[in-house]
Order: C-alpha cells, then sequence, then structure tokens
C-alpha cells in the first residue's frame, strides 16, 4: 500500500501507540464500569445491574474516611515535595557551573527499585532501626523515638524522597526558560531581591510548580507500596482498601467501583487545583 | 556582596544536604548489606560476604529474577519499537490529531497505579486471559512507552532531515533509507530507550503484584520476603545487586543519549 500523504504517514506511523494506550486505557475503564454495576455474591459475580456498590461505597464511613486521608496525604507530599525541591531547581539553574551533574546526581537515586527505596525508609526510621540506634550511640537522644514509623509522617517523608526527580525537573525547565533581563529590570525598576523574587521569578514558574503538583498528586493518591510498608495502621490509604477488594475479601465489583470513585476524586481535585492555580498566577501579575 | 556570598552558601549548603536525603536510603542497603548480623542498626557488626552467597542457593529468587529479565527484556523491545515509530511521526509530519496522540501516549505517567493494575486485571480475566507473564509484559509495554516516546523524541529532534533527502536522490528506497540512515542515526537513542525501559519494567512492582499471578517477578518476590525478618539480609545483599545493577544500566544508557545528541550536533 502506497501511503500518499504526509499526514497520512505520520498517522500510520504514531497509530500503533496510541492505539495500543488508548485501547488500554478505554477497554479496562470500560470493564470496571461495567463490573461497578454488578454485585458479588459468595464466589459468583451476580450481573444485575445494580446501584448497590456505589451506595455501599458511599454510606461506609471507612471509604469515605480513607478517600479523603488518601487525598490530605497526597496533598501534604505534593506541598513538601515542591516545598523541598524548589530551593535545589533554583540553585542548579541560577547557582551552579555544573547542571548536568546535578542534573544526574539529582536522577540516579531514581533508578534504583521504589519498592527498595520505601523499604529502606521503613529500615532507617523503625523503632530499633537506623537512624534510632544512630541517635542513641551518638548519645543525642536516650530512648528511642516512636514518632517516626507508622504513621502518616513516615508516608509524607517516603513519598516527597521518592517523588523528588518528578518535582525537582519541571521546576527546573521553567526557571531556565526565564529570560534573565527580565530579572535585571526588575532590579532597576527598584525592587529588592525578595520582591523580584515573588512579582517574576515565582509567576513566571507557575507552569512548572503546577505541572510537579499534578504529576506527583494523582499517583499519591492511588499509591500502595509506600503505605502498606511505612503507614502503619494510621497511615493506610484507598489503594490498600482496593487491593484488598481484589485480593482477600474477593469482591471484584466494590474494588472496581471503589478504583473508580477514586479516579473521579482525583481529577475532581485536580481540575479545581489547576484552576485555583490559574487564579493565583493572575492574582500575583 | 558580602550579603550575595551569604546566600549563595546558604543555598549552596541546602542543595548538599538534600544531596544526603536523597541517596541516604539508596546508600543504607549496600551498607547493610555486608553486616554481620540480622538487626538492621548501629553499630555495624563486621564485615561479611555469606548474605550475597547464599543468593545462589535460593532457585525461587532465581525463578522470579528470570521472569523479569524476559518480561523486561520483551517489554522494553515492544515499548521502543511503537516508541520509534510514533516518534518519528510527531517530529516529522505535522497531522490531525498528532497532539490529541503525543497526550495519549504520556496518559501512563499520570493514572494511579493501582488503578492502571486493578483495571487490567479485570479486563484481561474478562477476555479470558490468565494471569501470567504474558499479562505482565501487557502491562510494563504500557507504562514504559511514555519513557520511550519522549527518549526517541529527542533522539529524532536532533535528527537531520536533509540526509534522508540525500539518500532518496542518490535513488535508496524508503525501507533501505530508514535502515541505512536513519536506524544507525537514531540507534544511540534506541539504545538508551532500550536500557531505560528495561530498568522500568524490573523495578516496577505494583502491576506485576496484580497481573502475575503464579509466577512472580522479581519485586514481587522481594515483596513476599520483606515480611521474615530472618530473611531480611538475604534482602538486603539482593536489594544492593539491583540497585548497582539499576543505576550502571542508567549510566549506560545516559552515555548513549549524549552520543546521540553530539552525533547529530557533529553531522
Amino acid at each position: 500500500m502506497q501511503l500518499r500523504t504526509e499526514a497520512s504517514k505520520g498517522m500510520a506511523l504514531s497509530a500503533p501507540a496510541s492505539l495500543y494506550v488508548g485501547l488500554l486505557v478505554a477497554a479496562p475503564l470500560g470493564i470496571l464500569v461495567v463490573y461497578s454495576f454488578w454485585t458479588q455474591s459468595y464466589v459468583d459475580i451476580n450481573r444485575t445491574p445494580t446501584w448497590a456498590n456505589y451506595q455501599e461505597a458511599i454510606d461506609d464511613p471507612l471509604v469515605r474516611f480513607l478517600m479523603l486521608r488518601s487525598i490530605a496525604i497526597a496533598g501534604c507530599v505534593t506541598i513538601a515535595t515542591v516545598l523541598l525541591a524548589y530551593p535545589i531547581a533554583y540553585y542548579i539553574a541560577f547557582r551552579t557551573q555544573k547542571k548536568t551533574l546535578w542534573l544526574l546526581l539529582i536522577t540516579i537515586p531514581f533508578w534504583s527499585s521504589y519498592l527498595l527505596r520505601v523499604f529502606s525508609w521503613k529500615l532507617i526510621l523503625g523503632f530499633n532501626g537506623v537512624l534510632n540506634s544512630a541517635l542513641l550511640s551518638l548519645g543525642l537522644i536516650s530512648e528511642p523515638l516512636t514518632f517516626l514509623l507508622y504513621n502518616e509522617f513516615a508516608v509524607v517523608l517516603t513519598l516527597a524522597h521518592a517523588w523528588a526527580p518528578f518535582a525537582i525537573l519541571p521546576i527546573y525547565v521553567s526557571l531556565q526558560k526565564i529570560d534573565r533581563s527580565l530579572l535585571e529590570a526588575a532590579t532597576d525598576l527598584g525592587a529588592g531581591k525578595i520582591e523580584s523574587f515573588i512579582r517574576v521569578t515565582l509567576p513566571l514558574t507557575m507552569p512548572g510548580i503546577v505541572a510537579a503538583s499534578l504529576i506527583i498528586f494523582i499517583p499519591t493518591v492511588g499509591d500502595y507500596v509506600t503505605p502498606s510498608l511505612v503507614g502503619g495502621s494510621d497511615g493506610k490509604m484507598i489503594a490498600n482498601l482496593i487491593q484488598v477488594q481484589f485480593g482477600a475479601a474477593n469482591n471484584w465489583p466494590l474494588g472496581a467501583t471503589l478504583s473508580l470513585i477514586a479516579m473521579l476524586s482525583v481529577g475532581f481535585v485536580s481540575i479545581v487545583f489547576v484552576l485555583v492555580m490559574r487564579g493565583v498566577g493572575e492574582r500575583i501579575r | 556582596m558580602n550579603s550575595q556570598t551569604r546566600i549563595f552558601s546558604g543555598l549552596t549548603t541546602y542543595a548538599l544536604l538534600y544531596l544526603v536525603f536523597l541517596y541516604l536510603p539508596v546508600m543504607l542497603l549496600p551498607l547493610f548489606s555486608f553486616n554481620d548480623g540480622t538487626i538492621i542498626a548501629f553499630p555495624i557488626q563486621g564485615f561479611t560476604l555469606k548474605w550475597y552467597a547464599q543468593l545462589g542457593e535460593q532457585t525461587k529468587m532465581l525463578e522470579s529474577l528470570f521472569n523479569s529479565l524476559i518480561v523486561g527484556s520483551v517489554a522494553a523491545l515492544v515499548s521502543t519499537a511503537l516508541g520509534l515509530f510514533a516518534a518519528r511521526a510527531y517530529v516529522r509530519y505535522t497531522f490531525r490529531g498528532r497532539e490529541l496522540s503525543e497526550g495519549l501516549v504520556m496518559l501512563p505517567l499520570v493514572i494511579p497505579g493501582i488503578i492502571v493494575a486493578s483495571s487490567m486485571l479485570v479486563l484481561f480475566i474478562s477476555i479470558g486471559l490468565q494471569p501470567s507473564l504474558t499479562t505482565v509484559i501487557l502491562g510494563h509495554v504500557f507504562i514504559a512507552l511514555p519513557f520511550a516516546v519522549s527518549i526517541m523524541k529527542s533522539a529524532f529532534d536532533d535528527f537531520d532531515q536533509s540526509l534522508e533527502e540525500a539518500a532518496f536522490d542518490l535513488g535508496e528506497n524508503v525501507i533501505g533509507t530508514f535502515r541505512r540512515v536513519t536506524l544507525p542515526i537514531v540507534s544511540p537513542g534506541i539504545v538508551s530507550s532500550l536500557l531505560v525501559t528495561f530498568t522500568v519494567s524490573f523495578d516496577e512492582f505494583v502491576l506485576a503484584f496484580f497481573l502475575s499471578g503464579s509466577e512472580p517477578t522479581l519485586p514481587v518476590y522481594i515483596w513476599s520476603q520483606i515480611r521474615f525478618p530472618a530473611k531480611l539480609p538475604n534482602t538486603l545483599a539482593l536489594g544492593a545487586l539491583l540497585l548497582g545493577f539499576s543505576i550502571l544500566l542508567l549510566l549506560v544508557a545516559e552515555y548513549f543519549r549524549r552520543r546521540s545528541s553530539k552525533a547529530a550536533v557533529g553531522t
């Protein structure tokens, strides 16, 4: 077959990839929707369409609690990661000549297994763990700190570590794009360091901050490994509940419903966030 | 001037501390994998290699390692092939729906893992595909594709179009031009993409946890071992090896990626 136009060549070449992703997004979601209207009766699935799962998910305080906590934890993780990462991105963009080296140094840890990094935090923060034993042998504390592991703090810390490059890179790119003469102009017009940062640099890096936030927030809401390993009972999130439905509880229709609710909630919060940030960006200018 | 130097050094100090924070958990596994004791705490008991030596006897681990190597290789090949063609289309041609398609292939990056995993499990079971290495591969191609596409896009970005035109003018056909001109020039990009997508698959846990059935990949095996304190030192040794391996692959990939930009600039 002879492909005549440039456009049809482009479409033909990109079709396998986009069809693959398109199919593997649409088909599973479609089936998830179908499942969410079925019900589990012992080992069989009752295929009479019903809202029962949605009713159960909405009525169950545990679901609401875990969903809200997942969103709250993901929000904290996003804020913590971006706040910690911003100065690094700033440092790489403006204060060092060895940009490539720094960018490489920051991405290397990210290429090790996520599971192992989370596991490593568990070892660091544990009661008889690395941090406590180090502090004890240095004589800085007299008994092990107990607030480190198995709570929201551990989850936020671990995820702020895991997502670091995802925050640093987009912010770095947006800082790098800033026309330096704008900063000079701000200084010439009498703006102090802090003022020119707040009124010039920060608004111009807003797209980077928003991109970083979304890239961190969305997957974090559905994170399974970190709450399982370092969250304890105080740090469980919605993904743990979804996994139980597909595993031990063997209630796939409810699991499907919870997955869909989680996805809709994430989508809703993200859209609100983008709109709010757009408003904030205009306000500062 | 004085205040400027102070801010500078403050930021530098912060940057160095941040690096410590980034590397602390990564360095910990190798450090304690040589520790002659089963408790992971200071002070370190003594130096030993026995945890590494014991790894060779664990047949289940070796099986799961083999599974991971298969899954990683196939997923890397398929996602890089798909990414190669898609990236070529995005960089070279303008066509309707290009932006939509470019956005679509990046989508796997921003869907929570648990949702991808659970929905794929339901889909595969519904169409009669039992959980196996095949389903893990299908899932891993999905999440590796955004990486393949972005690496290949940057490889094609630096590619000089006139080289292909010259080949056509000299009488080479489409396939010949691709094989003898395009492919050699973007090949460092391909190697880089293969290595990165392999690493993505090799380290991936949640999807494999849902989709692997009775054929665990290495991360799924590690997950099953984490609960047993007695197995901890072995898990650490295995983890340290994996860490070293992943970082080595990344550095090789980075080397090839740079070579691809350099080659393109040189022409």
